[in-house]
């Protein structure tokens, strides 16, 4: 039998609700990262079979190279260096595959399905975003747990790490909206995992994640220095254990990259939807 | 006075690189009625769809929603519409509750009313019962309900539906017909539908227009169409009239659709 509720008189239908842009981003983010919550609360697997990777970094290269002393970094132990590095790299592998996501809900029709909605693409892109950082600060949070339990000193200040969350969200907005633009470009599963392998790595070795800059031959100090990830982990190290960081200009680069990032993606999420 | 118009496109043309889909049509579909669009794959319904709902640009030509420009206003246009896609779009890593409440946050029905619409959607389409399980041990038929409750949550005024029965056995197109008569007759909203089945045309649909090669070849209720070819005459002997008996595959038939057709055949088994 057909609910009364949904027998809505002809008056109401043409009522526009009038929702403003910032709004609309900003309902569209809570939306979409309130799904991602109710994903990982029905199935936690994936947060496990995630967590092998840093875990193995941590145990087995940080563990090995702090007893190697190969990597010179000053007064810090190599494997409360390393820590916040494959936090980032965690991050960072989740984000960059999120639009791999985006392909399957094109192929499934739930894309198509949430463009009719009155959702801006600007704010759907943005929400997805988001919910990928969500995604991205849980699996952050197992890698923190880790390296306390691997004896890294880790800050307890709130403060820093309310800050640290704010970077791993920057950074995840960052690459998945790439990883967003790359689907928009190739269209294909096949394609975009080829291109997010290929890039993955050397966005992680072109980074400080794994040894200081300094050591770094001067073509890929070029490079960390146009590569987000390199403010992402330089950020996080200054907040979890205390090395001299650039914080301002970490978070800047990250702020602008991901607006930057985000506009790219909106531009090109129609050619998902054709 | 004449029925407001739920759907009014002039001159409605969309090329995809040097292929025309849709060839300069016009189309009036009056409010409060089911229209269906028929015809063989390629023939240019899914795109016209698409131009309606603002998931594509038309070419040239105008299309207006309830009087409101598809092309200028593509938000105010969204919210008179419910929209099934072709493919099975429901999340199968959530609830059939979360299903529907997440299209209830996208169209900003508000949070006081939200969980009642939200049941009330669920109930229409007889699935309160199973509302808490994950979508994923869903049949294919109980997939394409909750996609209706998806798409009424905003009380939209006119749904939307591309090929809403493709791939269900007799039984789940007849509940999933069932439902959106029973959701017309409630609240009077108008239907346009794509259906590659002759026979639900002619039982559910007002009027009825075929497309061939992008353009419409026939416009009418199904018996003024069926009259047309003769006394005895069947949607199909229309649809074979309208098309020439030419293969599908002659018209243009894009290998994105046929994949995405299948897909959805495989997944309701």
């Amino acid at each position: 039998m057909m609910s009364e509720r949904l027998a809505v008189p002809l008056a109401d239908w043409g009522d526009s609700v009038r929702v403003g842009l910032p709004r609309l981003v900003l309902s569209r983010i809570i939306t979409m990262c309130l799904v991602e919550l109710q994903k990982l609360r029905h199935d936690r697997t994936e947060l496990i079979t995630r967590a092998i990777q840093p875990a193995l970094w941590l145990l087995i290269f940080g563990e090995t190279f702090t007893r190697l002393r190969a990597i010179p970094t000053g007064n810090v132990p190599y494997l409360d260096y390393l820590a916040p590095g494959i936090l980032a790299q965690s991050a960072l592998f989740i984000a960059i595959f999120y639009g791999i996501q985006i392909i399957w809900e094109r192929d499934a029709g739930m894309l198509t399905k949430l463009l009719v909605t009155p959702t801006p693409r600007i704010a759907l892109v943005t929400g997805k975003a988001f919910a990928a950082a969500v995604r991205a600060l849980v699996q952050a949070l197992i890698v923190l747990l880790l390296a306390a339990l691997l004896g890294v000193a880790l800050t307890d200040n709130p403060l820093k790490l309310g800050a640290m969350a704010v970077a791993v969200i920057l950074g995840s907005t960052f690459f998945c909206c790439l990883s967003i633009t790359i689907a928009g470009l190739v269209l294909t599963h096949d394609r975009l995992m080829g291109i997010g392998q290929a890039i993955t790595m050397p966005l992680f070795f072109g980074s400080s994640a794994l040894y200081p800059v300094n050591l770094m031959p001067g073509w890929l100090k070029v490079f960390n220095h146009v590569n987000p990830l390199g403010y992402e982990v330089d950020a996080l190290r200054g907040l979890l254990i205390g090395t001299p960081a650039q914080l301002g200009l970490d978070f800047a680069v990250l702020t602008l990259a991901s607006i930057v990032m985000i506009s790219i993606a909106s531009a090109l999420l129609g050619r998902l939807a054709r | 006075m004449s029925a407001p118009l739920a759907v009014r496109g002039v001159g409605v043309r969309h090329c995809f690189g040097d292929m025309v889909a849709v060839d300069g049509i016009d189309l009036e579909v009056a409010a409060g009625t089911v229209f269906g669009l028929l015809g063989p794959n390629g023939a240019g319904k899914t795109t016209t769809i698409r131009m309606i709902t603002t998931l594509l640009a038309a070419s040239s030509g105008v299309i207006e929603v309830f009087g409101v420009d598809v092309a200028r206003h593509k938000l105010a246009v969204r919210r008179l519409i419910g929209y099934v896609p072709q493919q099975l779009s429901a999340d199968g890593a959530l609830t059939g509750r979360e299903n529907v409440a997440l299209f209830a946050r996208l169209f900003d029905v508000p949070r006081a009313r939200r969980r009642r619409i939200v049941a009330a959607a669920l109930e229409s389409v007889d699935l309160t019962e199973v509302a808490s399980r994950i979508v994923g041990t869903y049949s294919g038929g109980m997939i394409r309900r909750l996609e209706l409750a998806q798409a009424l949550v905003n009380t939209p005024r006119l749904l939307v539906l591309d090929e809403p029965t493709i791939g269900l056995d007799p039984i789940g197109r007849a509940s999933v017909w069932d439902r959106i008569v029973q959701v017309r007759a409630s609240t009077g909203m108008t239907v346009l539908v794509t259906t590659h089945y002759m026979d639900e045309a002619d039982q559910h649909c007002d009027r009825i227009a075929l497309m061939h090669r992008g353009r419409i070849r026939a416009l009418g209720t199904p018996a003024e169409l069926k009259a047309r070819v003769g006394p005895e005459a069947t949607l199909d002997d229309v649809f074979r009239a309208a098309t020439g008996d030419e293969l599908a595959s002659e018209a243009g038939e894009r290998m994105r659709d046929v994949r995405a057709t299948r897909r959805t055949a495989g997944r309701l088994g």
